[in-house]
């Protein structure tokens, strides 16, 4: 049998065990979606005025808050993913999969597999709620699809990174550190709450290579009304090219925690 | 005739210099049971754990069914069973979840892989309690679980990593019986780590003694208990006493290998109960006040004090410091 047919099963046999413990838990995707509930409300009332400010484009801040809120709970959601992980190692149930023939990838792939679905659940729940509160998705379903596409790739760059500090670190504060540390400023750093133009200077410098931005401004453009889809494929494509690297770096993280034990 | 399990000269050093072995070597025959026997923190663990694929040695090499367990790692792997020192079961899953997950992780499918599962529940008493989430088990019930998933893929060669810590008493004869099972019905060869010295007498028929990283003393149980001439003599003081009180004894005829430790002392007779007498003679003509005398056949604790050159629990005392 070849390798990618090895790595194929083994990954979705572990998709299943996180699939199911997910299903076990399913009031789970409540408490996750508290923050971005209150992101969308809070922030869409507290910033109605933005869209009075001169130089903004469009006349409905819900509109433009929405896409967003989506890729930031791709964010927040993902970046937890390594937490489990601890847990796994804790429990010695991590160990006792490394000594079996189980594709190392696999053990990563399984986990990014159930994020991605719970991912998808839950951007369906803020469209559904952004909608009911006065947000207007104008380039229709296709481009809410193409939305969420692009925020389960930047959830699947955070949950490998996750995952790759959760093996290097081993410990649960530090984690919760380094997750909080990062996540926010990154946010902050993109087009989330703002439009680019309206941004200090060198905040715009940093949006541009910011990740989260790319996902921001590639699901705000396919959802407008008229998408320039060469512009959202090509912030896919780098979000698709970061995945496969983080990919990379959180399959080596196994051995250096192999190393370390 | 190929060693089930090879160790030549292994050494580990963690950060901070932690050495935790210091050129480790053993041999185990294929279908014995081999006990690696030391307190806590002699380097047990480290050991299993560069056999197991987990880790690596910085030095020496190891081969398990004459695979190498760093070139050849996926072969080893699939050849051996782990159960380690955590449990290592999946809490959100049930009994049969887990299990069938172990398996698919060694490419087991479908009805092969349900009978199997059927089989091990059965003979492991979790038929019952099968399609409960792990979290529901009793420390009893999970360790069972952990063996039947070490023995799915019916490995050659079970690793069984301080097995019984942790458990009742009637628990841990329960395992016993079913450790003996496994060699003796199934030619498995095991390798049990355990720093119960009872344990070590009672299962392994090859013993490696581990102290500091090292082996220092191998054979049979027996055969290290008989190397050990004569009875243990030991006189429980009352207070703690220095060197100087061995002195006092080491006069009285047949007495040998006399040391103290805290208010232990420990010396070694052909003939203990005839040396009784003059043991507490000279103790009494040197001012040293006795609490009891107590004598006995050799025991492996013994065979550690005569090899490690102190007891297992002071062995132990000293490690978890």
């Amino acid at each position: 049998m070849t390798a990618a047919v090895h790595f194929a099963r083994d990954s979705r046999d572990q998709t299943v065990r996180h699939v199911r413990a997910f299903l076990r838990q399913p009031w789970w995707i409540v408490v996750t979606l508290m923050q971005p509930i209150i992101w969308l409300l809070l922030f869409g009332a507290l910033f109605e005025k933005v869209v009075d400010i001169p130089g903004f484009t469009g006349d409905n801040y819900l509109t433009f808050l929405a896409p967003g809120v989506v890729v930031m709970t791709a964010l927040f959601s993902s970046g937890w993913a390594g937490m489990p992980v601890i847990e796994d190692l804790d429990r010695g149930v991590m160990d006792r999969m490394l000594v079996t023939p189980v594709r190392r990838g696999a053990l990563i792939a399984g986990r990014i597999a159930q994020g991605a679905l719970m991912l998808l659940i839950q951007s369906v729940i803020i469209v559904g709620l952004a909608l009911a509160v006065g947000a207007t998705f104008d380039g229709g379903v296709e481009g809410v699809l193409a939305l969420f596409a692009v925020s389960i790739l930047l959830g699947m760059i955070f949950g490998t990174l996750s995952i790759a500090m959760a093996l290097i670190v081993r410990h649960e504060e530090t984690l919760i550190a380094i997750v909080t540390g990062v996540t926010l400023p990154l946010t902050f750093l993109s087009t989330a709450f703002q439009q680019k133009d309206l941004l200090p200077g060198w905040m715009q410098t940093v949006a541009d290579v910011n990740p989260v931005n790319w996902a921001v401004e590639a699901g705000r453009e396919a959802v407008s009304a008229v998408p320039d889809w060469g512009f959202v494929a090509s912030r896919a494509g780098f979000l698709a090219a970061l995945t496969l690297v983080c990919g990379a770096f959180a399959t080596r993280a196994f051995r250096a925690y192999q190393k370390s034990v | 005739m190929e060693h089930a399990i090879e160790a030549r000269a292994l050494r580990k050093t963690y950060p901070a210099d932690v050495r935790a072995l210091d050129g480790l070597d053993f041999a185990v025959e294929p279908g014995t049971v081999f006990g690696l026997l030391g307190p806590n923190g002699a380097g047990k663990s480290t050991a299993v754990k560069i056999l197991t694929t987990l880790s690596r040695a910085d030095a020496g090499t190891a081969s398990i069914a004459g695979h190498d367990v760093v070139a050849a790692a996926d072969a080893v792997r699939r050849s051996i069973g782990v159960v380690a020192q955590k449990a290592g079961v999946d809490r959100e899953a049930t009994g049969r979840e887990n299990l069938r997950l172990q398996g698919q992780m060694y490419g087991l499918r479908g009805r092969a892989l349900e009978d199997r599962i059927d089989a091990l529940l059965d003979r492991f008493g979790l038929t019952d309690a099968a399609d409960r989430i792990g979290r529901t088990y009793s420390g009893g019930m999970q360790r069972r679980l952990d063996i039947a998933m070490a023995l799915v893929h019916q490995p050659s060669v079970l690793f069984l990593d301080e097995p019984t810590t942790g458990l009742d008493p009637e628990v841990r004869a329960d395992m016993w019986r079913e450790i003996e099972r496994l060699s003796t019905d199934q030619g498995i060869t095991v390798l049990l780590t355990t720093h119960y010295l009872e344990e070590a007498d009672r299962l392994a028929k090859q013993l490696a003694i581990v102290d500091r990283g090292k082996v220092v003393a191998r054979g049979t149980p027996e055969e290290l208990k008989a190397d050990l001439r004569g009875d243990a003599v030991v006189v429980e003081l009352e207070g703690a006493y220095d060197g100087e009180v061995t002195r006092a004894l080491e006069r009285v005829e047949g007495l040998r290998e006399v040391t103290v430790e805290g208010t232990a002392l420990r010396a070694r007779s052909d003939d203990g109960a005839r040396a009784v007498p003059h043991v507490l003679q000279a103790l009494e003509a040197g001012g040293v006040r006795v609490a009891s005398v107590t004598v006995a056949r050799p025991s492996l604790d013994d065979v550690y004090l005569r090899y490690a050159g102190r007891t297992f629990d002071a062995a132990e005392k000293e490690e978890n410091r």
